[in-house]
């Protein structure tokens, strides 16, 4: 099961033909992930690793491969452009990894796909991964720029802001012989396609989904939202955690999304929520997996 | 990224926003010139800093104020001549002050009554929001806080834009009528617009006043500017001015590294911004002070971390380093390499913490290890904040 992705998940990958997207698509292609398609206008016909076919439309792409998936490797002057291609083909799930997409045009794509089939994740994310049952989790799908082989097939779901953060969490849990369900990164822009709480939503009904680690940071209250839904709703077990108790007010702390404007949206604001909502929040990031599997009775 | 007050004011002629009249000066001569042309009006001369509190602070020269109401030519010459290449030191500035390069010469305008105006990106609602107070000239936290009812809020539609009656509605629930909420409809209008155009992040005016004269002007503004499209705004960016930030900020920014300076004396160096943030926390855990954010990002370079190292080194604070890196994609030993040669150029003065996790680990273990340098290596995050903790204790 997993959610979003699985092993037979047909990949395209906008941006294929630059050095970032490049890098990714084989690294992709190496954990057995299938990426079946890439996407550089301009450059159709020509053939990535000697086996991926490109395109000069996503269209093109999804009537000639199937794909169900995209990544989107894009520089941010075109990204808005290149993920509102991706819904205008019918792909189910677009994967913005792109960082530093204007928040202007993320409100206009934002609005523009309501009412669209497709599922948005990111920008400014490091994509999603459902472990493979492999060697290091080999032949799962990874769509973006995580490291595959630190994650093990397993019932723990994860969602963060963070990539490196998640990274933490998934070697954690790794690490102590406990694998993830589907991790997902879901941006750390203040205007995401996809948020927590839409996360938490889709772990609760995933049968293979056991636990979850979520994990946020200061700035916006999507973390509360998740967390006030999760107590009347979410009856596994939750591991919360906040970054930037330390971050000074009305700086931006790189991401764009992590700025405290209010009284609400700092790291014990939203510490304090996600406890009163039945959350198991880590005092520290060493002990997201340990205070997870605590809380989960293992 | 902050602009100039005389910065913000060409932004809103340029779109039409009606401000009190206003010139900047570089020199006591320029700023009788100013005064001269606006001969007739009550006149304000104000020093230009990215700081607040102008008006109560005072210049290293022991000139006192900011801020100075003027009666002509020869007195705004006089008072740009005290300070022009002075410093002045407000609340916000810290003891070391800042030097002022310019001074604006402006009318000083008569007050019926103060409104709150801003234009935000709302996170919640991806969208934004005009607020909108009656209770101006203070601050909004406040207003917010102790009459909430007080805060008018109009949500804008992302891709219809600003519409007549949403202004027609707040110009109402401001209690403006007749001219004045023509005066203010059109005044919107042209900060929406603005809004939109610059790719502003926050506008806000406080005070938007209406005169006895039956004018409505912004008297203040603050502007917001999403760093991600100013690659789209050149002549925004051509308003930074280095001179009012953070030297070490500016260095790092150079070199596309992340970095804002605090307090502490624990520098920080690591990859990704959640990270990075989390790694400032856990230190503060383990009765730590941490002395910046830096991130590194995700595909440093050598160069890169070395730039970084040497930032930090620069912080007369810093005490102790931690360097926390999950090389995910990233190869730990280009990082191990990075450190050891920076720390061979600077000579490590301070205890460094190490930790590195991920992608060729052990080789940067090795590294790190075969380069004779006193660098403490660290098997986790809390092992690696304890450890720098108690390095510098």
């Amino acid at each position: 099961m997993a959610i979003l992705i699985d092993e037979n998940t047909k990949v395209l990958i906008q941006g294929i033909t630059g050095s970032f997207g490049g890098r990714h698509a084989k690294l992709s292609l190496d954990y057995g992930t299938q990426v079946v398609a890439g996407v550089t206008p301009g450059k159709g016909g020509q053939t990535f690793e000697d086996k991926v076919p490109v395109f000069d439309t996503v269209s093109q792409a999804v009537a000639e491969t199937g794909a169900t998936a995209s990544a989107i490797f894009v520089p941010p002057p075109f990204a808005a452009d290149a993920i509102l291609e991706a819904v205008d083909a019918g792909v189910d799930l677009v994967v913005a990894i792109t960082e530093g997409i204007p928040v202007m045009d993320m409100m206009r794509v934002k609005e523009a796909m309501k009412g669209s089939k497709s599922r948005l994740i990111g920008p400014n994310c490091p994509g999603v991964v459902t472990p493979g049952t492999g060697e290091k989790s080999h032949g799962g799908c990874r769509i973006g720029i995580a490291p595959g082989y630190i994650h093990q097939r397993g019932n723990v779901g994860v969602v963060s802001r963070s990539g490196t953060l998640t990274y933490e969490a998934v070697y954690q849990l790794t690490t102590l012989g406990y694998g993830q369900s589907t991790c997902v990164g879901i941006g750390g822009d203040p205007i995401n396609g996809t948020s927590h709480l839409d996360t938490l939503k889709m772990f609760n009904d995933d049968p293979e989904t056991e636990a979850i680690i979520m994990i946020g940071e200061i700035g916006g209250n999507a973390e509360a939202e998740a967390a006030r839904w999760a107590k009347d709703h979410c009856k596994k077990p939750i591991c919360g955690f906040i970054a930037g108790a330390t971050a000074p007010p009305g700086r931006r702390m790189g991401h764009a999304g992590a700025i405290v404007g209010g009284d609400e949206d700092t790291a014990d604001a939203k510490k304090k929520i996600l406890a009163e909502c039945g959350i198991a929040v880590a005092e520290t990031p060493s002990d997201m997996a340990t205070t997870l599997l605590e809380r989960w009775g293992k | 990224m902050n602009i100039h007050e005389y910065q913000a004011k060409q932004l809103f002629d340029q779109y039409s926003v009606p401000s009190p009249k206003g010139k900047v000066a570089s020199t006591p001569e320029e700023a009788a010139a100013a005064a001269e042309e606006f001969a007739g009006s009550k006149l304000v001369i104000k020093a230009q800093v990215h700081a607040g509190g102008r008006g109560k602070g005072h210049f290293k020269n022991g000139f006192q104020g900011g801020v100075h109401l003027i009666d002509s030519p020869a007195q705004a010459a006089e008072f740009a001549g005290k300070m022009l290449d002075e410093t002045l030191v407000t609340v916000q500035t810290g003891e070391a002050g800042r030097l002022v390069r310019k001074v604006m010469v402006a009318e000083a305008v008569d007050i019926t009554h103060e409104y709150y105006l801003s234009i935000l990106m709302d996170r919640a609602t991806c969208r934004p929001v005009i607020v909108a107070s009656t209770e101006g000239g203070m601050s909004i936290e406040d207003v917010a806080h102790d009459t909430p009812e007080k805060i008018i809020r109009q949500f804008v539609h992302p891709l219809l834009g600003l519409q007549g009656y949403e202004i027609r509605k707040l110009a109402a629930a401001l209690g403006l009528s007749g001219d004045f909420a023509k005066q203010f409809g059109k005044l919107l209008k042209n900060l929406y617009k603005l809004f939109i155009a610059c790719d502003c992040s926050m506008l806000e005016i406080n005070p938007l006043v209406t005169t006895p004269d039956g004018r409505v002007l912004a008297l203040d503004a603050k502007f917001g500017f999403d760093d991600n499209a100013l690659y789209r705004h050149p002549d925004i960016v051509e308003m930074r001015d280095t001179e009012e930030e953070d030297p070490r900020e500016v260095a790092a920014s150079e070199y596309d590294l992340n970095y804002i300076g605090l307090d502490g004396n624990i520098a920080c160096l690591v990859n990704g911004a959640g990270l990075a943030m989390a790694t400032m926390d856990i230190i503060k855990h383990y009765g730590g002070e941490p002395a910046n954010f830096l991130d590194v990002g995700g595909g440093a370079s050598k160069e890169q971390v070395a730039a970084a190292f040497k930032i930090i080194l620069g912080d007369a604070n810093v005490k102790g380093i931690l360097i926390n890196i999950f090389g995910g994609i990233m190869d730990c030993n280009v990082i191990a390499e990075g450190v050891v040669a920076a720390a061979k150029e600077t000579g490590l003065p301070l205890p460094l913490v190490v930790r590195l996790e991920g992608n060729n680990v052990e080789a940067g273990k090795a590294t790190l290890a075969e380069s004779g340098l006193n660098i403490v290596t660290a098997d986790s995050m809390a092992d690696g904040a304890q450890k720098i903790v108690q390095a510098v204790s």
